[in-house]
């Protein structure tokens, strides 16, 4: 397996950076234009039978976009996380409605869920466990706003949920470039598509997708936050030289680099096991959020530092990075939550 | 290649033990030597036959290595033979007691700037003159040489690159040095991680919460250090459509295929600071075992075998990572200057005399 971009993969990388620079609609763009929304689906369920190695080099420009996507809507994640679900129970016409662009379908799970956490137990199926309606809230679900049906995991089966049968109701969000809603149900209608036991596969499916995929985001947050403050530093000056030529500067802008290229090896890995069904795809998942959602974090914190004064302002776009790099730095666990998450993977128990 | 050859039987080519000659001799003397040096020294440093060393930093000359004072002036050999006679001190020679060759830079115009005076030679080790002392280090040991040249006659048929040319010669060296000190292709947990993983496994009772949280944050680390040097390999790789591919975040700067870049440098770097805070950690781990030694007799190693010693020689060793092959202070300005584009510091010694120069 190649850690390097696919050509194929760069042409893709082009054609999205193209469309969300020049875009009214960049979500419409991408779903439907180019077909990221069925990027992972296989061929035969109605997609466009890439592989998630796509839909990570797409999240990488999303990643990068972030400040120009500041203010529209692209519900990546939510999505992403849904269509893992999808492929993990038996084929439905869904899946190829999602894969099309045409309906936009979201993942309903807290955002900050950690890796192996078992299904939300606050939304329970009315009646029996078939029964055709759910009950319960979940809060600061990602993306759940642009839903037009909402993919819901519960203990007792997988169910899609009709949005407008929903309270979708939006929280004022750190990260306003993936703003989160809580979301209720009371009675509301739901048809099951995967029973309990596909349910905890695509449960977990979804949970791991998102990991890797968010990795390739956060790669793109911090590719983003090291280039534009390299070339800061070399047109800034201060003390009659840019303030670049400082070593002072140097050594973090270095450092930081020396992280975002491993952060991108990491990436890539993880989108590869995921892509070829790699039994270490687990192992990689985590190991790509204890790594690339810290290294997010610093390359944007770096960034608004070595701005100085003007970084700390909201007309510069570093702050959009910063809070999208924070707030990604939780969603799907905490990067201690993935080292603890690891140590039980590879056979380093706490205890 | 290696590998075809272990599998058909062959014995290596002792790749610790000739590390420099393999790693940064053999590149050298490639890309600069002439036919006849090149049919004279790279099959017997191949296969191992002959040893070599690296007689380029001086007490005085250690980042700044241009600063490089010793002095080669053209002199006539017994017969008559064009050649160079050498006289100065080269430090931190790992190998110099049991090697046949070094590559070595000289002074020879002390009159114009430092990096334009250089000129770079192949040393006969066996040559009159040449005379090598252990340098013991922080571990007990001698990994390393002083080596003193007094009237050291060098025939010039072994000087590689042009009279002058020595620095642009030397840059070859170095960029496949720091690739050799980064590393091959490791398994997951092959380097240091592997021997604390392998305690924590092994042996319960050293295990704790809040160790356990710095253990993973190192096996992290140690993952994605060893990722990145296996992407790094890939691009370097002859063939590979990898190796001229702009990255995001270099600038767009390219370079030829098969050329160590300054990238190399940020592989050695990231191992350096990796093997310090492993084995810091590996001691805090065993605890009282760790205020233990195995050995601090005075040695001559020919390789550094850390795995087999203890632990507190390899917290010890792994302090000349961030020394040996480039300060992680240098390299990380060769980082910021080669890959990322940032200026260089202001120079007050580009374009004044060698011989002008404070010391």
């Amino acid at each position: 397996m190649s850690l390097l971009y696919a050509e194929v993969e760069e042409e893709l990388r082009a054609t999205v950076r193209h469309a969300l620079a020049g875009s009214a609609d960049p979500w419409r763009a991408l779903a439907v234009d180019i077909g990221c929304a069925g990027l992972a689906v296989p061929e035969d369920r109605g997609g466009a039978g890439a592989s998630w190695r796509e839909v990570a080099v797409v999240a990488e420009e999303l990643g990068r976009a972030v400040a120009a996507l500041s203010t529209a809507t692209v519900p990546f994640l939510g999505t992403t996380l849904a269509t893992a679900a999808l492929l993990a129970v038996e084929p439905t016409e869904l899946l190829a409605k999602m894969a099309s662009g045409t309906v936009t379908v979201v993942f309903v799970a807290p955002l900050s869920t950690p890796p192996g956490a078992p299904p939300h137990d606050s939304v329970r199926p009315d009646g029996s466990a078939t029964a055709a309606s759910l009950t319960g809230v979940v809060a600061s679900v990602a993306d759940a706003a642009a839903a037009d049906v909402l993919l819901v995991p519960t203990q007792s089966g997988l169910f899609a949920v009709d949005a407008a049968d929903a309270r979708v109701v939006p929280v004022v969000s750190l990260d306003q470039t993936r703003p989160l809603c809580d979301v209720t149900f009371d009675a509301a209608p739901a048809t099951l598509v995967g029973d309990p036991g596909a349910a905890s596969g695509a449960w977990k499916s979804a949970l791991m997708t998102g990991a890797v995929v968010l990795a390739s985001d956060q790669l793109g947050v911090a590719t983003w936050c090291l280039e534009s403050t390299v070339d800061y530093v070399k047109g800034r000056y201060q003390f009659a030289r840019p303030v670049g030529s400082f070593q002072a500067v140097k050594h973090r802008l270095a450092q930081l680099w020396v992280e975002v290229t491993q952060a991108r090896a990491v990436a890539r890995y993880a989108a590869n096991c995921l892509a070829d069904g790699d039994p270490d795809s687990a192992v990689a998942a985590s190991l790509a959020q204890a790594h690339c959602g810290p290294v997010a974090v610093r390359a944007a914190e770096e960034c608004v530092q070595l701005h100085g004064g003007i970084g700390f302002t909201w007309e510069h776009p570093a702050h959009w990075y910063l809070k999208r790099a924070k707030s990604s730095a939780i969603a799907l666990g905490t990067a201690a939550q993935h080292r603890a998450a690891l140590g039980a993977l590879v056979d380093l128990p706490s205890r | 290649m290696d590998a075809a050859f272990a599998e058909a039987g062959a014995p290596d080519n002792d790749p610790i033990r000739n590390g420099i000659g393999l790693g940064m001799a053999a590149p050298t003397i490639l890309r600069h030597g002439t036919d006849e040096q090149r049919r004279r020294w790279i099959r017997p440093l191949w296969t191992g036959e002959e040893v070599w060393c690296q007689l380029f930093s001086e007490p005085g000359a250690g980042s700044d290595l241009a600063a490089l004072g010793t002095r080669a002036v053209p002199a006539p050999g017994p017969d008559g033979e064009p050649g160079w006679r050498v006289n100065g001190q080269k430090v931190w020679t790992s190998l110099a007691h049991e090697a046949r060759w070094a590559i070595l830079v000289t002074r020879t115009d002390p009159d114009v700037p430092k990096h334009q005076g250089m000129t770079y030679f192949v040393c006969d080790m066996t040559a009159p003159g040449v005379e090598v002392r252990p340098l013991r280090q922080i571990t007990g040991e001698a990994e390393f040489n002083e080596v003193f040249l007094t009237d050291v006659w060098i025939p010039d048929a072994h000087r590689l690159g042009e009279v002058g040319e020595g620095w642009r010669v030397a840059q070859t060296t170095l960029m496949n040095e720091r690739v050799a000190i980064g590393g091959g292709a490791v398994p997951r947990e092959g380097g240091w991680i592997g021997v604390v993983a392998r305690e924590w496994r092994q042996r319960p009772e050293l295990r704790d919460p809040a160790l356990h949280d710095q253990l993973m944050r190192l096996w992290v680390a140690a993952e994605a250090g060893r990722l990145a040097a296996n992407r790094l390999r890939e691009q370097l790789a002859p063939g590979k459509r990898g190796a001229a591919q702009a990255e995001p975040g270099s600038g767009g700067a390219e370079r030829p295929r098969g050329e160590p870049g300054a990238e190399g440098s940020a592989v050695k770097f990231a191992y350096a600071r990796l093997n310090q805070e492993i084995s810091g950690f590996e001691l805090e781990l065993l605890g009282a075992e760790g205020l233990r030694y195995d050995d601090w007799s005075m040695r001559r190693p020919s390789g550094v075998d850390s795995a087999s010693r203890t632990p507190g020689y390899r917290y010890l060793r792994a302090k000349g990572n961030s020394i040996e092959g480039g300060t992680s202070e240098i390299l990380s300005n060769i980082i910021a200057e080669r890959v990322l584009g940032l200026p260089p510091e202001p120079r007050t010694d580009k374009d004044v005399p060698w011989k002008d120069l404070p010391k």
